[in-house]
């Protein structure tokens, strides 16, 4: 009972939101569609969803086209960054709305209704809350109803779109591994659209990342992080610093500094890129690229050090233990990548 | 707290609402002026007929009717103008179509239009050989110079309150909310009966309301249409006019008084209904 979409197109007008997508989720999954706005990760989730058709392509489920059923035939539960509750309606008629829709032959008793909804408000912790509306309650709770609400018609599959989008920084992250238990709990394939790396790599399984309505790389967060298969995608999972560089005859040359290269490795004008974090600060005389120390700050356990190196500022983010004390504003060190990935410059 | 601390307490507050006293005394006094003395002078004319002459001015069965007449007629109007507004509103918010904007501008006309144009208009449209009204007439359906024509009149005056009401909150329901029943599972129409309706009926409520209260005193456009036979279709505020020009004041007084009370509780109460609705969503 996998997800399959196989190459799937669709465009607005003019503008292309998907071109030729495939992608598979397993029974059970949680995947995650990572990319920049308007990379047609929502489009994408609107078309398992049923709210936007495909110009081509195919969509299945367990072997079942879903492009044949509407919407409200493909029993998916959907949730919207911005709650989409009703707002007329307490947070228990709000649960039991996708059950009593049912036609009346497939519509479970009043009294087998409130038994689910009393389930899933203690699923997602708001027993005490059945009888307040949307507008009482709070971003996190809003979304816990919403997510209630999606689960309450037993979909088989579970759409998220950027659903912690409109919370802050804190209730985000005590959300997300909520939502990863529950997850865990009810075992429904789950699609989740965020363009936040760091909470699509903390809490997926796969990651799918898509850039100009393609998808780019799809894996676990792990092989993702550490293999970005090209320079947007470094780019774009965060904390990464890109030098200009050459590469001749197994050698690349970043500003006066030479050292050897894979045999793999492009040739020719090249980006180089590594980690924030992952970097030796050694003296003038040690090994690694010229660069001035312009200033340095606390940033929570580490420091951020602002240097400028072949006339462009770059940041790096060290344990204070990794910061030696010549290291200081107004001084020259030289920097070493622990690991650098070179991709043929663009 | 330190007394510095009180009036800084205090400033604040008055700078929440700057200017209060200036606003409540301009709003007070124009209020009295406009509203209230006029009013006050409604409420006490009447008494000159005593207690007991102005109960007989008001059970009179010629006066029972136009009251029957003119607040019947308006809340079938209302009814009628909530149903053609949504559907108005509806298909100005909801489509796209060639000559939307000239619809929209459409609606209001019935507001810029003298009274006496839309009635005379109207008569001449349903009168026994007018365009429509020959084509009633022929199933033998009287429309001018009957109940059913101060209906039509009625609702033509008051469908621009309902869409003008409906139409804002109509564009400002949440589409994801919809497309959230849709994935749940409701069809089309519990969508719209079970979600959108919900959303847009204190906005419904209140341009039923204004529609009515226009009705119930609307004059102009009615009486070229009514025919105006006693205790068939003469409308109230007719009985007024005919009142004062028998120099009867106090009579017309005492009518106009029983409109107004009655006016005012049908529309407390569905200013109540709607109260309570708004509340039920915002908390």
């Amino acid at each position: 009972m996998s997800l399959i979409v196989n190459s799937v197109s669709k465009a607005f007008g003019r503008y292309p939101a998907l071109a030729d997508v495939s992608l598979e989720a397993r029974q059970g999954e949680f995947l995650a569609l990572l990319g920049p706005s308007g990379s047609g990760k929502t489009t994408l989730l609107r078309i398992l969803a049923g709210l936007e058709a495909p110009d081509g392509g195919a969509v299945t489920f367990g072997g079942e086209d879903l492009l044949a059923l509407s919407a409200r035939e493909r029993r998916v539960g959907m949730v919207f960054q911005h709650y989409a509750l009703f707002r007329h309606m307490t947070v228990a008629r709000n649960i039991a709305f996708g059950l009593s829709v049912r036609p009346r032959a497939t519509r479970p008793s009043k009294a087998e209704i409130g038994r689910r909804v009393g389930d899933l408000l203690r699923l997602v912790q708001l027993e005490d809350l059945e009888t307040r509306y949307p507008s009482q309650l709070s971003g996190g709770q809003r979304q816990r109803v919403a997510l209630a609400r999606a689960l309450a018609i037993e979909p088989r599959m579970l759409l998220l779109d950027e659903p912690f989008g409109a919370l802050d920084a804190k209730v985000r992250r005590d959300l997300r591994r909520w939502l990863r238990r529950v997850h865990d709990e009810t075992g429904v394939t789950t699609v989740f659209v965020t363009h936040d790396q760091e909470e699509a790599l903390d809490l997926a399984d796969r990651v799918a990342i898509l850039k100009d309505g393609r998808l780019v790389q799809i894996g676990e967060p792990q092989a993702v992080y550490n293999a970005p298969a090209d320079a947007f995608i470094y780019d774009f999972l965060g904390g990464a610093v890109r030098l200009r560089g050459h590469v001749a005859a197994g050698v690349l040359a970043i500003g006066d500094w030479r050292t050897p290269t894979p045999d793999d490795a492009p040739q020719g004008g090249v980006d180089a890129f590594f980690r924030q974090d992952q970097a030796v600060i050694n003296g003038v005389e040690g090994e690694g690229f010229l660069a001035a120390v312009k200033g340095m700050a606390q940033r929570g356990p580490a420091i951020r050090l602002d240097l400028e190196a072949l006339g462009e500022p770059l940041e790096l983010l060290l344990a204070a233990g990794e910061v030696p004390d010549f290291a200081r504003p107004g001084g020259t060190v030289r920097i070493a990548p622990r690991q650098l990935r070179l991709f043929a410059a663009a | 707290m330190t007394l510095a601390n009180v009036r800084a307490g205090r400033r604040r507050q008055a700078g929440v609402l700057p200017g209060f006293r200036l606003s409540m005394a301009i709003t007070l006094t124009w209020l009295s002026v406009i509203v209230l003395i006029p009013l006050a002078a409604l409420a006490i004319r009447p008494w000159e007929l005593g207690l007991d002459g102005v109960w007989r001015t008001l059970t009179d069965e010629r006066v029972v009717a136009a009251f029957r007449l003119s607040f019947g007629a308006a809340a079938v109007a209302a009814a009628a103008d909530a149903v053609l507004g949504l559907i108005v509103a509806w298909a100005i918010v909801r489509y796209r179509f060639p000559g939307r904007r000239l619809l929209d501008a459409l609606v209001d006309l019935p507001f810029a239009l003298p009274t006496a144009v839309a009635g005379i208009a109207l008569t001449a449209i349903y009168a026994p050989d007018g365009p429509l009204g020959a084509l009633l007439a022929h199933v033998g359906v009287k429309t001018a110079y009957s109940p059913l024509g101060v209906v039509i009149a009625l609702t033509f005056i008051g469908l621009p309150f309902v869409v003008r009401a409906v139409q804002p909150v109509l564009e400002e329901v949440d589409r994801e909310v919809e497309e959230a029943a849709r994935t749940l599972g409701a069809s089309d129409y519990q969508r719209i009966v079970r979600v959108v309706l919900p959303a847009i009926l204190p906005a419904i409520l209140a341009g039923v309301g204004l529609a009515f209260a226009r009705a119930v005193g609307e004059y102009g456009s009615v009486i070229f249409i009514a025919g105006n036979l006693p205790m068939v279709s003469e409308i109230a505020p007719l009985l007024i006019v005919i009142k004062l020009e028998q120099y009867n004041y106090a009579g017309a007084a005492a009518v106009g008084l029983g409109m107004l009370v009655i006016s005012f509780a049908i529309l407390l109460v569905l200013n109540l209904l709607q109260t309570w609705l708004t509340r039920r969503s915002r908390g």
